[in-house]
């Protein structure tokens, strides 16, 4: 979208500035996530660039890995700050949150790809209804979804144990399956299936041999979308989880409200990294998907 | 020549009429296609939807204490508060007899519930149950159980504490709500407002909103410019620059809450660049974090994604000769934007205004970490009462009456966008 080259004085002014706001909005969006990066790697048990860092040539004093063994657990003499605790906490943590997102993301691609199945076929009763009933979860606001399901969960027994949490997990993470395999879905030709079934395949053979092969894509950014849901989420986690059922995200909050702890960086810096290798790989599988069925790429 | 089908008369090779077999055909892929849906259906309704309803149910529910005082307050209800100061002589008694006999855990929970209504219930009733237990012990059956129990307190003389019993004999009862709005019964059981200094939810509530307002004002200035580059650039270059919008997008909410109390903290990276730049003196550094301010920016930049998708899918399928047409008629560039691409773009601010908003007024996490004091929206006094509290009732109300906010805003969404456009990435 270049500027023609009759602009005038006056639109080009306009048009550059219009550029420079724009500029500023992206370095808005980034610049936080790419500030803590630096941070990180700092000596100083404070959140901040100190002087040592912003010294060219570099200083190799004002920079370490410490914070970064503080938080794989390694508490050796160097590592140890007056301020900042060094425990196997954020270790626990990760284990948890790889055990419950792991589990939750499973049954909740295996029941959202079969519901998103069911939606997609022509013959589906109250389908409208049906759909706002199952994307609901991703609707309403996480604070009211804690507080109703602890109330519930309460009068079960089901608070305080990792059970609760997958459940509700797998109820917050289903809808980002149901769309993203209904999205999939759109396009799909009927016909395969049809033409599968008449030469004798059983519906569970039709699905595997068939249909997942075609929009295994989709299945696997719905699954991908389920984990980084059940990954991130903390309000879930505060208020059903007993207090030494540790995972990154609680342990985050801990870490801001009570320790302000540079280790609180190492563990964002390496999430950013994993929401990068997930951007990626969804944004491959998407195209790869719109290839396979067809569709050309924009 | 019109030829006329009539599918009734048409057979299968069954000799079944076609028209029967189709709809035994379609109601037999009804079934199947539900049997699939099924499962998550059930457990959707099971692990989300009957909890929010509990909630609901729990917002106006009194039954607890209704179960531990039955009699009293059947008595108490045939009280002609206009006749007598004080209750007869057979609420006395009920009560005298339910606090004795009465499952002490079960009390102990009525008891909150009573102080909410009038502080002082607590104390009383466990000064009074104490004495109660010891006229029981020694097997003494009192005369005028009014006088006895005036005798072990002189509170229970007093008319207010037995007025506030006016909004728990009921068990189904709105009290929650009207202190979810600041509001309380007052001794007539007439709502009025609270006092003063327990006024905090009105404030609360209008925050919320007014956050809300501002957050989806600023998504859409400083959405609408980049969604409209990046709607016109090439695809190459588009799909690079769509990283900056999808990456924030994708990182976890509490990383991105966490590097903006990096860079707004008083020691922080902006501070540090305003120092810097001389522009700040080092002792004049901003306070940006920990109060409304710092609400406001982190929750543009972290909802700012949800405006510019929307705004971009609109924008990518305006055509761009419209622009030049409206030109060619004499339309100067501003008054063509205005006139012809601006009505354009409507479904996408719209959609993309309505999600932030939406969004927006439910946010817990960012505002209890960055908000302060004075930055807190809703969200934190409903985790509050669930957690700190216990007081579960009002905190049932305040989340209702959100949902209820926000179901509306969603009923727009769906008449304007539509619930099934939603897409992901």
């Amino acid at each position: 979208m270049a500027l023609p080259s009759y602009a005038s004085p006056v639109q080009r002014t306009y048009y550059y500035a219009y550029l420079f706001f724009c500029a500023v909005v992206f370095f808005f969006l980034i610049a936080p996530l790419i500030a803590i990066v630096p941070i990180s790697f700092s000596v100083s048990p404070f959140m901040v660039f100190t002087d040592g860092m912003l010294t060219w040539p570099p200083d190799p004093e004002a920079w370490s890995l410490r914070w970064y063994k503080n938080m794989i657990g390694d508490c050796s003499a160097d590592v140890v700050s007056s301020t900042v605790p060094c425990s196997k906490k954020w270790m626990v943590g990760t284990v948890n949150s790889l055990f419950i997102g792991i589990i939750a993301t499973a049954i909740a691609t295996a029941l959202g790809t079969m519901a998103a199945l069911g939606l997609s076929r022509p013959h589906m009763p109250y389908k409208a209804l049906i759909m706002s009933i199952l994307i609901s979860p991703m609707i309403v606001p996480l604070i009211i979804t804690a507080a109703g399901m602890f109330f519930f969960y309460a009068r079960i027994n089901l608070v305080y144990t990792f059970t609760g949490v997958i459940l509700a997990h797998v109820a917050l993470a289903t809808p980002f399956v149901v769309i993203t395999v209904t999205a999939t879905l759109v396009g799909f030709d009927m016909n395969m299936v049809k033409a599968a079934q008449s030469l004798g395949a059983r519906p569970i053979r039709t699905f595997f041999k068939v249909i997942m092969p075609l929009i295994l894509p989709g299945i696997i950014s719905g699954a991908l979308f389920a984990f980084i849901t059940s990954f991130d989420e903390v309000v879930i986690v505060m208020f059903m989880a007993s207090i030494d059922q540790l995972t990154i995200p609680k342990q985050m909050w801990a870490g801001i409200r009570q320790e302000i702890s540079p280790v609180i960086l190492c563990m964002a810096t390496c999430l950013v990294i994993l929401s990068i290798v997930l951007l990626t790989t969804v944004e491959l599988l998407r195209r790869r998907s719109e290839r396979l069925r067809g569709i050309k790429s924009r | 020549m019109e030829v006329i089908i009539s599918t009734a008369e048409l057979l299968t090779t069954d000799g079944i009429p076609l028209k029967q077999s189709l709809k035994k055909a379609e109601r037999r892929n009804k079934i199947r296609a539900f049997f699939l849906v099924f499962p998550l259906l059930l457990f959707i309704v099971v692990t989300f939807v009957i909890p929010i309803g509990d909630m609901l149910m729990r917002s106006v529910d009194d039954s607890q204490i209704n179960t531990v005082f039955p009699n009293t307050f059947e008595e108490y209800k045939k009280w002609d508060k206009g006749e007598d100061d004080l209750p007869p002589e057979e609420v006395y008694k009920n009560l005298f007899l339910e606090l004795a006999n009465g499952d002490k855990r079960q009390i102990g929970k009525a008891l909150t519930r009573m102080n909410y209504a009038k502080s002082g219930w607590k104390s009383l009733i466990k000064k009074t149950s104490r004495e109660i237990k010891k006229i029981v012990k020694k097997g003494e059956e009192p005369v005028s159980y009014k006088d006895t129990m005036i005798e072990i307190n002189k509170f229970w003389a007093d008319p207010t504490y037995w007025y506030s019993f006016n909004q728990m004999v009921n068990e189904r009862s709105s009290i929650y709500y009207w202190n979810a709005l600041d509001r309380t019964y007052n001794e007539e059981g007439d709502v009025i407002l609270q006092d003063e200094n327990r006024r905090m939810y009105i404030k609360t509530w209008i925050r919320t909103l007014k956050v809300s307002v501002y957050v989806t004002f600023f998504c859409l200035i400083l959405g609408f410019p980049v969604a409209h580059l990046l709607a016109n650039l090439p695809l190459r270059y588009s799909n690079l620059l769509m990283i900056f919008v999808l990456l924030p997008f994708w990182t976890s909410l509490l990383v991105r809450t966490t590097a903006w109390i990096v860079m707004l903290q008083q020691n922080g990276v902006i501070n540090g660049v305003l120092v810097w730049l001389g522009i700040l003196s080092d002792d004049g550094r901003i306070q940006m974090v920990y109060n409304e301010t710092g609400t406001l920016i982190a929750m543009t930049q972290i909802l700012l994604p949800f405006m510019i998708l929307p705004l971009y899918s609109v924008m990518r399928v305006i055509p761009k000769s419209h622009m030049r047409a409206a030109q060619n008629l004499g339309a100067k560039p501003a008054m063509a934007f205005w006139r012809v691409y601006l009505p354009q773009t409507i479904p996408g601010m719209s959609a993309g205004g309505l999600l932030v908003f939406v969004l927006a007024i439910g946010y817990f996490i960012t505002p209890e970490l960055v908000g302060g004091k004075d930055g807190q929206l809703i969200g934190h006094w409903i985790a509050y009462h669930l957690k700190t509290t216990l007081n579960w009732g009002l905190c049932a109300a305040l989340g209702s009456i959100l949902l209820f906010v926000m179901l509306i805003f969603y009923w727009l969404y769906n008449k304007i966008v539509g619930i099934d456009n939603i897409k992901l990435g």
